[in-house]
């Protein structure tokens, strides 16, 4: 069979599709991968269709050997990757035979990467999707031994060019849509928002990262749990921010200035603790631009044969 | 419903969120309900996904199927249209038994005491009416119900605990939940419930949904666990 035996999970590796859409109103999260760019081009670089399923791998530490013909493609975080020992490149397709080890050692800058597999990994879908989300129950972590099947290996190996990798950064801008409650936060707050840096704390996970810092004065009052958008900015009463991320909960009732831009996530879900976070506002105009480009270039963006 | 009742804010570059009042009411749950219901019936293919709550709807959409100012049309669109007389979809009314007491709701006695009331009254006015779900959230299958009667309410525990057994019952304020899993909180517990709030691998993975009514009813504690209930 096609695939990989698990030699070593690793700290955390998880399988993620696209994510489990349309069960919000059930409660459930929606999962996904922590970095959408990297993920596509792990796909992309085996010839997947977008939303295939792979490994997200946190903090490195995943040992796989081959069972049978496949290929593979790592992307994201920078993390040493060696296949029978030897250095190899990230971003780009391997065809891989059984006995071939691949070994994924410890990020340096940034947190997670993708390994895409031909056809994608065979996992159990739920409601739709294999992203796992422990605290739902839905799925579980990789673990030693555990057989993992995908498809035949395709007949070239493809590199992304070197211009188009993204490159995790130790410290990040993000741009933010102001949306929710932010006229009711004062000027003063919104100024500080903006020009503070704030870190990156440790009590940090897939669900949202805690910001420390200068404490961003909230409204107060009492107000209905609401509606929880993908990167939503809260600031909870000891005004220390929390941008909620991939399996955020649905609703929540503090107070939110706006939405972090999609096309920025991948860069805190990529920050480890202590990490410095900036923010700045961006019209919903131009939030709307940015994405529609990114899309346009990444639909022009031709692989390279590499091998 | 009056355009005036409805306000609709930017929830980020592909995201709207429609507040449509600002009180908790069966009549402000009922638009909540109603405009999901539309957007989620006639907006299928444009739609990523919605989130009903108490008193709002967070509506994500694709950015590459539909554009904002469309979305906010049709939303307003919905909305006029419950000015008419509503189509008054009742909720299903939906039975969950509880085992009220002492060694099921660990916080039945500080409650009854705090609000000076025998723990039998307790148990009596929480079942004595019915609830209405208005939201779903936190986790899945989590519903929160309301409103309890003001003599029952009482604030979330001071700190909250790190395991609430699965189907314990719970109340924070006025409002009362089923656990759906166990899980880490603070809600003050009188009882438990048998009934499996979420199942990811049963067809209809909740037994409830947003605008349902839940009738408590009390059983004992063998018929509790003759209903599969957790000892």
């Amino acid at each position: 069979m096609n695939g990989f035996r698990v030699l070593e999970p690793g700290v955390l590796s998880l399988f993620q599709d696209a994510g489990r859409l349309g069960y919000h109103a059930l409660g459930m999260t929606a999962g996904g991968p922590m970095d959408g760019a990297a993920f596509y081009w792990a796909n992309r670089l085996v010839g997947n269709h977008e939303g295939a399923t792979t490994l997200e791998v946190a903090q490195g530490g995943l040992r796989l050997e081959c069972t049978g013909d496949t290929s593979v493609a790592v992307t994201g975080a920078a993390m040493p990757l060696k296949i029978n020992g030897q250095t190899k490149a990230l971003w780009r397709s391997y065809r891989v035979a059984p006995g071939d080890v691949l070994e994924l050692g410890h990020a340096t800058v940034g947190l997670r990467t993708y390994v895409a597999a031909a056809a994608g990994f065979e996992a159990p879908v739920y409601f739709g999707s294999t992203a796992v989300v422990r605290r739902e129950g839905l799925g579980k972590p990789l673990h030693a031994g555990q057989e993992l099947v995908c498809g035949a290996s395709t007949d070239t190996d493809w590199a992304l060019p070197m211009d188009q990798i993204p490159r995790c950064e130790a410290t990040v801008t993000l741009r933010v849509v102001e949306g929710y409650q932010v006229s009711e936060f004062s000027a003063g707050s919104r100024e500080l928002f903006y020009r503070s840096a704030f870190q990156v704390s440790p009590r940090s996970d897939r669900m949202g990262y805690r910001l420390e810092g200068n404490a961003v004065a909230a409204p107060a009052g009492e107000r209905f749990s609401e509606g929880i958008a993908y990167g939503a900015v809260q600031v909870p009463p000891d005004g220390q921010p929390i941008v909620l991320l991939n399996d955020r909960q649905t609703i929540g009732g503090y107070p939110k200035l706006g939405t972090v831009l999609s096309l920025d996530c991948w860069k805190l879900a990529q920050c480890a603790p202590g990490a410095k976070v900036c923010f700045e506002d961006i019209s919903l105009e131009a939030a709307q631009a940015a994405v529609e480009e990114a899309a346009a270039t990444r639909e022009a963006t031709a692989l390279k044969r590499s091998a | 419903m009056p355009d005036n009742l409805m306000r609709i804010e930017v929830a980020g570059e592909n995201a709207l969120i429609v507040y449509l009042g600002d009180a908790l009411s069966p009549v402000v749950a009922d638009r909540v309900r109603w405009l999901d219901q539309q957007l989620r019936e006639r907006l299928a293919d444009q739609l990523i996904d919605t989130v009903p709550s108490y008193a709002s709807v967070l509506v994500i959409y694709r950015p590459d199927r539909i554009r904002m100012e469309a979305l906010q049309e049709y939303i307003e669109e919905f909305g006029r249209a419950t000015s008419e007389p509503m189509t008054k979809e009742e909720g299903r009314l939906v039975t969950l038994p509880v085992w009220y007491g002492t060694e099921s709701g660990p916080d039945l006695v500080a409650l009854a005491e705090s609000n000076g009331l025998s723990l039998d009254e307790v148990v009596r006015r929480h079942h004595a009416r019915q609830y209405r779900v208005y939201a779903i959230g936190f986790a899945p299958g989590f519903a929160y119900l309301g409103e309890v009667d003001e003599a029952i309410a009482r604030p979330r525990l001071a700190t909250p605990r790190q395991h609430v057994p699965k189907g314990s019952v719970g109340i924070a304020d006025r409002q009362t939940a089923v656990y759906p899993a166990e899980s880490p909180g603070g809600w003050n517990l009188i009882g438990r419930c048998p009934v499996r709030m979420f199942d990811p691998l049963a067809a209809a993975p909740m037994p409830v949904g947003v605008g349902d009514r839940i009738q408590f009813e009390p059983i004992s504690r063998s018929e509790h666990l003759e209903l599969g209930g957790a000892p």
